[in-house]
């Protein structure tokens, strides 16, 4: 048993490690410290609340956190670094479906039916949200997830009167929201069950709605809500720690949301009211001119000749699982002597910094691998771009095409180099749907075939 | 505009100020163009040849200078030269300025415009009109095939029916544009190439080339803005001479490139390095035109001494080539400054106006220097988000406007809130509003690649969540705040351990 001052003390600590943990990641050198400090944060954390006053039941708590450490242990050391996207999406959906359960725990907890006047008022509002919040991050991550490993198409799912409906579902939970709060004892939990179900209608439907291009946007708003429902939770508890991590995550979330939104030139509310490409403003500019395929060995030639390479991958690198024949591409160009440089462009892959991530894996030093506003510029002197698997954030039509859905998206400027080879599956269109001009430049050459096979295939014709 | 190009008259100079094709490019760039009879002869290039392409030969100096608006020329002009010419009228030629400002001083008391081309900044942009660079280059590869003439051996190593032969071994002194192209002619003749320069930048670029960089163990830089090095402190040429003296026994050719414009070649091959060299090795000084950087060059010869050394101070200048590719950068400059129809001498322009030597009358010399070397990568993991500061004072009043309201409408919604809500709430809110600055503010300081692991890792603290179900927890299990609390925890804490395990997986594969 330890004095609810020292577990405030606790608490606090916890917190501040909770600060650390999250500012260590400025830089890839101190973010392993990072890690730590959230460890150690956590463990506090845990230690003082079930040491704390009040405490019962150590048994099950025990129980669940063992048997929880072990499945938690399991998924993240079986989980692929290319299927990253998914992992941290269900996750997600465990931080919503715990927030649900903490918020209608709190609602039986006898000592809140004992409750009067405005704090019992002020009680059920905070209980309200918080489930309110934590549905809709449930069901919807659980959506992404479904999206992201492919078990629920990636198109998005509109409706017309979506938005109407929509606001009569909200509207709906806020009179039932005012009923709730303003009854007695437990009948309110009704208009609870209405609540909860509405939440995790409009939690699903918001995700079906965004295409999957969209996906790093929505995982990191998902992140957000997480965090949003954890310090509701800690409102309806009275608890500081909890509220001081929920506003961290909420607002890191929301920070990489803005974040990835710039990136792809388009306001937060248009990417979570509506799908890619939904409403084009005219007929998109018709592209003329001839496609060239050019084989492996004449890329790996190509490659053998040149001085400089800058490589712009994106999710078909992902999916192809190509990065490691990719890094060891660039070893042997490297050991030629050859410049070569990676060109990440901020929303490449299904979630932010997915590609570092996987070149990471793939042992690429992170100090070739630059962000799109350092390579640009170092594009017009560059002697071949390979993109692989990337297509909308090397589409030249964000920058000409003012009828392009993507108009004034931010891209990496890969046709300015002398030679382009964009190795893509098949002449589809990328997720915007839209058809890359890129693919018919005079100095563009496509090379078919699944990414790994063909990066396999050329290093076995470089020098 | 009329181009003119007239017979070098410097003793041994072979070269010309444009080739048959450079003169088709003038012509296309709108330039009317005459040469001087017999100006190319000694480049191979005879008077038919420039007259297929379009250009007019005249007979005489007298009257092509007469009839030109611009001259192109490789050395720099003779003060018979200057009679020639009149007020207003451009040159292009060698001029090295620092040495010769006596010239530059009778070139714009006559009114004339003089570039020197040996003065183009060594920018990037400049590139493709820097006659150094070009020059270098040629210099470099003929060093080597010189030095291969010289040398009684093959440059390559081979196993024959007739006996095994042993690679040479070249040492390249000065790894600059002529460094570079000797390193990459000698490896390509098949020689084992070890190159040594004071500036640390440039070893990636001879290990590019495929030479092996030596190095002192004394660590200091000699590079300068400017992009040659800088005198080095006497520790670091102590360890140099030693260096050398080393080498010098062990290698078969050496090249030596080290020049700094306008000054004495730094001497760098002593003579009791060449005395214990092998008897067949080579010396080719690239630098014996100032001076030298082997104390034994003699400038324009080539001997041996008693010690068997070949010291080679006179190269060819592959007058060909050499006219081709100096005649291209002339031509990249004329384009640079506006073809014919929009000539324009542009003093705003940073590479024209270094290069002027004489202008409008004046002497232009010398300019200010203007850093070439590429800056140092500075280090910037740190990326924070900028409020963007207002331009204009309306800007400002506007914000500041928009300000006021915005604070005002938080001010009011905090007086509300306090007028309903318990102490208790009030205290909590005030926890969760500054949580949320602190978060803003110190996750737009997370690097962009570690988006991820960021992601990963408030995923994980979100499982704080747990303390709820902590919290509701009850002895009895029937209860079902103990199974709702049960089940918060157990999903809580998957979060929790998945969470902090996979950041950490991801983060242990980040390195440098």
């Amino acid at each position: 048993m330890i004095s609810s001052q020292i577990q405030t003390a606790s608490y606090l600590f916890a917190g501040i490690l909770f600060i650390l943990s999250l500012g260590a990641l400025s830089s890839q050198e101190s973010a392993k410290r990072g890690v730590l400090y959230g460890i150690i944060g956590m463990g506090i954390a845990v230690l003082s609340t079930v040491l704390g006053e009040g405490v019962q039941g150590q048994i099950y708590i025990v129980i669940a956190i063992a048997i929880a450490s072990i499945i938690g242990l399991l998924l993240a050391r079986k989980v692929e670094m290319t299927s990253m996207p998914q992992l941290v999406a269900i996750l997600h959906s465990f931080v919503g479906l715990a927030a649900v359960l903490v918020g209608f725990g709190s609602y039986l907890d006898p000592e809140t039916q004992a409750m009067v006047g405005t704090a019992h008022t002020i009680h059920l509002v905070e209980v309200f949200i918080g489930i309110f919040i934590g549905g809709i991050t449930f069901t919807g991550s659980i959506i992404a997830w479904g999206k992201l490993e492919g078990k629920i198409r990636s198109k998005p799912l509109i409706y017309t009167g979506r938005h109407i409906v929509n606001i009569i579902l909200v509207l709906i939970c806020v009179v039932s929201g005012f009923m709730f709060a303003t009854g007695q004892g437990p009948d309110g939990m009704i208009h609870l069950y209405v609540m909860t179900g509405i939440s995790f209608f409009i939690g699903i439907m918001m995700v079906m709605a965004i295409g999957g291009a969209d996906m790093p946007v929505v995982v990191s708003m998902l992140n957000s809500y997480s965090g949003w429902a954890a310090a509701a939770a800690g409102f309806m508890l009275g608890n500081d720690l909890l509220i001081i991590t929920g506003a961290l995550v909420g607002s890191s979330g929301a920070i990489l949301s803005i974040i990835m939104c710039e990136a792809m030139n388009r306001s937060f509310l248009s990417v979570i009211f509506g799908g890619f490409g939904s409403a084009p403003t005219g007929e998109a500019m018709a592209v003329e001119g001839e496609v060239t395929a050019i084989n492996h060995e004449e890329v790996a030639e190509l490659l053998n000749n040149a001085k400089s390479v800058i490589i712009i991958p994106g999710y078909g690198m992902a999916v192809a699982k190509a990065q490691f024949p990719v890094h060891e591409m660039v070893n042997r160009l490297k050991k030629q002597g050859k410049i070569v440089r990676f060109g990440i462009h901020p929303v490449a892959g299904r979630l932010p910094g997915h590609m570092n991530v996987l070149l990471a894996e793939a042992n690429v030093p992170y100090d070739i691998v630059l962000e799109m506003d350092e390579i640009n510029d170092d594009l017009p002197t560059t002697d071949i771009v390979l993109v692989i698997g990337a297509n909308d954030i090397v589409n030249p039509g964000a920058q000409t095409d003012p009828n392009s859905p993507i108009y004034g998206m931010p891209v990496i400027e890969a046709w300015n180099a002398t030679d382009v080879i964009v190795m893509k599956r098949s002449m589809a269109t990328g997720y915007a749907g839209v058809q890359n001009p890129l693919f018919f430049k005079d100095n563009t050459s496509m090379l078919y075939g699944d990414a790994k096979a063909s990066v396999d295939s050329i290093n076995s014709y470089l020098d | 505009m009329r181009v003119g190009i007239p017979v070098e008259v410097t003793d041994g100079e072979l070269r010309v100020g444009a080739t048959p094709k450079t003169i088709k490019r003038l012509i296309k760039q709108g330039f009317e163009v005459s040469v001087e009879k017999g100006a190319g002869v000694s480049a191979n290039i005879s008077d038919e040849n420039y007259t297929v392409v379009g250009a007019k030969v005249i007979e005489s100096a007298k009257e092509l200078y007469a009839n030109s608006d611009i001259i192109l020329k490789v050395q720099p002009v003779k003060e018979t030269e200057i009679d020639l010419m009149h007020k207003g009228q451009v040159v292009l030629s060698y001029l090295y300025p620092a040495q010769n400002l006596d010239l530059l001083q009778k070139l714009a008391d006559k009114g004339i415009n003089a570039i020197a081309m040996d003065a183009i900044p060594r920018i990037s942009r400049a590139q493709k009109m820097d006659v150094l660079s070009s020059m270098a280059n040629i210099a470099g590869y003929r060093s080597v095939i010189e030095g291969a003439n010289h040398f009684g051996r093959f440059l390559n190593g081979q196993i024959t029916a007739a006996g095994k032969v042993d690679p040479a071994k070249v040492l390249v002194i000065g790894a600059g544009v002529a460094g570079l192209a000797a390193i990459g002619t000698a490896r390509s003749l098949g020689a084992i190439v070890r190159a040594f320069d004071t500036r640390l930048e440039v070893a990636e670029q001879i290990e590019s080339m495929g030479a092996e960089f030596l190095s002192v163990e004394i660590e200091e830089d000699g590079s300068t803005d400017s992009g040659y090095s800088k005198v080095m402190s006497p520790a670091f040429i102590e360890a140099e001479m030693a260096l050398f003296k080393k080498q010098a026994a062990e290698v078969d050719i050496i090249i030596t490139t080290a020049q700094i414009p306008g000054r004495q070649a730094p001497k760098l091959i002593l003579a009791d390095h060449i005395a214990v060299m092998k008897p067949g090795s080579i010396i080719v000084d690239l630098a014996a035109s100032s001076g030298g950087n082997c104390v034994l060059t003699k400038n324009n010869e080539i001997y041996t001494t008693d010690n068997g050394v070949t010291i080679i101070g006179k190269l060819d200048q592959l007058p060909s080539q050499s006219s081709q590719l100096y005649g291209n950068n002339l031509c990249h400059l004329l384009d640079d400054m506006g073809k014919a129809e929009n000539f324009k001498i542009d003093m705003e322009d940073d590479v024209v106006s270094r290069a002027m030597v004489t202008y409008d009358g004046k002497v232009k010399w010398p300019p200010e220097p203007l850093p070439v070397s590429p800056q140092k990568p500075v280090i910037e993991a740190v990326k924070t988000k900028q409020i963007t500061p207002p331009t204009a004072a309306e800007l400002a009043r506007k914000q500041g406007v928009s300000m006021l309201i915005k604070l005002a409408i938080i001010g009011a919604f905090l007086y509300l809130l306090a007028l309903v809500a318990p102490p208790d709430f009030m205290q909590h809110f005030t926890v969760f509003v500054l949580s949320v600055f602190i978060g803003w503010q110190v996750i737009w300081n997370v690097s962009h690649s570690l988006h991820t692991p960021l992601m990963a890792v408030t995923n994980a603290i979100s499982g704080i969540i747990i303390i709820g179900g902590l919290l509701q927890t009850r002895d009895d299990m029937s209860n079902i705040m103990t199974i709702l609390a049960f089940v918060a925890i157990l999903v809580a804490s998957i979060n929790i351990v998945g969470g902090f395990m996979v950041t950490h997986r991801m983060l242990k594969m980040f390195r440098k």
